[in-house]
C-alpha cells in the first residue's frame, strides 16, 4: 500500500493514469487526501481533464485529415524493387 | 483427416500493390510523421527483399512484413529515446532535495480564462493542441500519441516499444505536464 503521502508529482502523476482510466482505488484516495491541502494540483488535475477534451477533439481533426501514401510513393518503390531484385 | 500446412511463398512484385498501404496505416498511428513512416515502410520492402532466403513460409507474406516493421519500429524508438538532451521536457518538479516532488515556482499552473469552448472553435483548438503535440520531443510525442490518439492499451505499447509501465506513464506525465503549460500560453491565457 505504501506510505499515503505523496508528492505533487506522484498526485499529478495520479490525476494522469486517472485520465486513462488506469489509476487504483488506492492511488485515489492518496489523491484526494493530497488535494485536501494542495490547491495547485486541485488546479492542475481539473486542466488535466479539459485537456483530455482537447485530445478528444484533436483526435476527431486527426481522423478528418488523415494522410495517406501517393500512387506516385508507391511507382517509386514498385521500381526500386524490381532494380534491387536484377542486382541479386 | 490430417491438416494440410500451407507453405507461404513470398512475390516481391506483388507486394506494393498488396501491403503498402497496409503497412504505411500501421506505420503511421504510431510514428505519426508521414515521412518517417514512408521511410520506416521503404526500409521494410528493402530489408523483406536482402532476408527472403530467411522466409521459412511458416507465416503468411504479410506476418512476415510485419515482424520486420515491428523490428523497424523499435529501432526508431531506440534512436529517439537516445538522442540525449535533445529529447527531454523541461521539468516541472522538483528532483532532489528537500522539496523533491514539489512544483518548481515557475512551472506552477495558472488559473484559465473561460474553458475549452469546444463547439464554437472546436478546429482553431485542435490545431493549437496539435502544435502543442509538435514541440514536444519526438519520444514524448509518439508514446503519449499512440496513448492518447490513436488509443492504444498500455501493454501494448509497453511491448510494442519494449518499455515498463512506469516508464510510460512517466512520459505521459511529462507530455501532458508540457502540453497543459503550452496551451495555457498559447489558448487559455488569461
Amino acid at each position: 500500500m505504501g506510505k499515503m503521502k505523496i508528492t505533487c508529482e506522484e498526485a499529478t502523476t495520479i490525476c494522469t493514469k486517472s485520465q486513462y482510466g488506469e489509476a487504483t482505488l488506492i492511488d485515489k484516495i492518496k489523491v484526494k487526501l493530497h488535494f485536501a491541502m494542495c490547491k495547485v494540483c486541485r488546479r492542475f488535475s481539473k486542466q488535466n481533464s479539459e485537456l483530455s477534451s482537447v485530445c478528444a477533439l484533436a483526435k476527431k481533426y486527426q481522423e478528418k485529415h488523415k494522410c495517406c501514401l501517393s500512387e506516385q510513393d508507391k511507382a517509386l518503390w514498385k521500381e526500386k524493387i524490381k532494380q534491387l531484385e536484377k542486382e541479386d | 483427416m490430417l491438416e494440410e500446412t500451407k507453405v507461404h511463398t513470398l512475390n516481391p512484385d506483388n507486394w506494393i500493390d498488396a501491403y503498402a498501404d497496409y503497412l504505411f496505416n500501421y506505420t503511421i498511428t504510431r510514428v505519426n510523421d508521414a515521412e518517417k513512416a514512408k521511410d520506416l515502410v521503404q526500409e521494410t520492402f528493402f530489408a523483406g527483399l536482402k532476408s527472403m532466403k530467411n522466409f521459412e513460409g511458416k507465416a503468411s507474406e504479410r506476418t512476415w512484413l510485419i515482424s520486420i516493421l515491428k523490428r523497424k519500429i523499435i529501432d526508431h524508438y531506440r534512436k529517439i529515446n537516445s538522442n540525449k538532451g535533445k529529447a527531454e521536457v523541461r521539468m516541472n518538479f522538483y528532483q532532489d532535495g528537500e522539496r523533491e516532488g514539489d512544483w518548481i515556482e515557475e512551472r506552477i499552473p495558472q488559473e484559465w480564462s473561460g474553458g475549452a469552448d469546444a463547439d464554437i472553435e472546436s478546429d482553431e483548438l485542435a490545431e493549437t493542441l496539435k502544435s502543442c503535440i509538435d514541440k514536444l520531443p519526438e519520444k514524448y510525442r509518439m508514446v503519449f500519441e499512440m496513448k492518447t490518439i490513436q488509443g492504444f492499451e498500455t501493454e501494448d505499447i509497453c511491448n510494442e516499444l519494449d518499455i515498463t509501465a512506469s516508464n510510460l506513464w512517466v512520459i505521459i506525465h511529462r507530455a501532458r505536464t508540457q502540453l497543459r503549460k503550452c496551451m495555457e500560453d498559447n489558448w487559455f491565457k488569461k
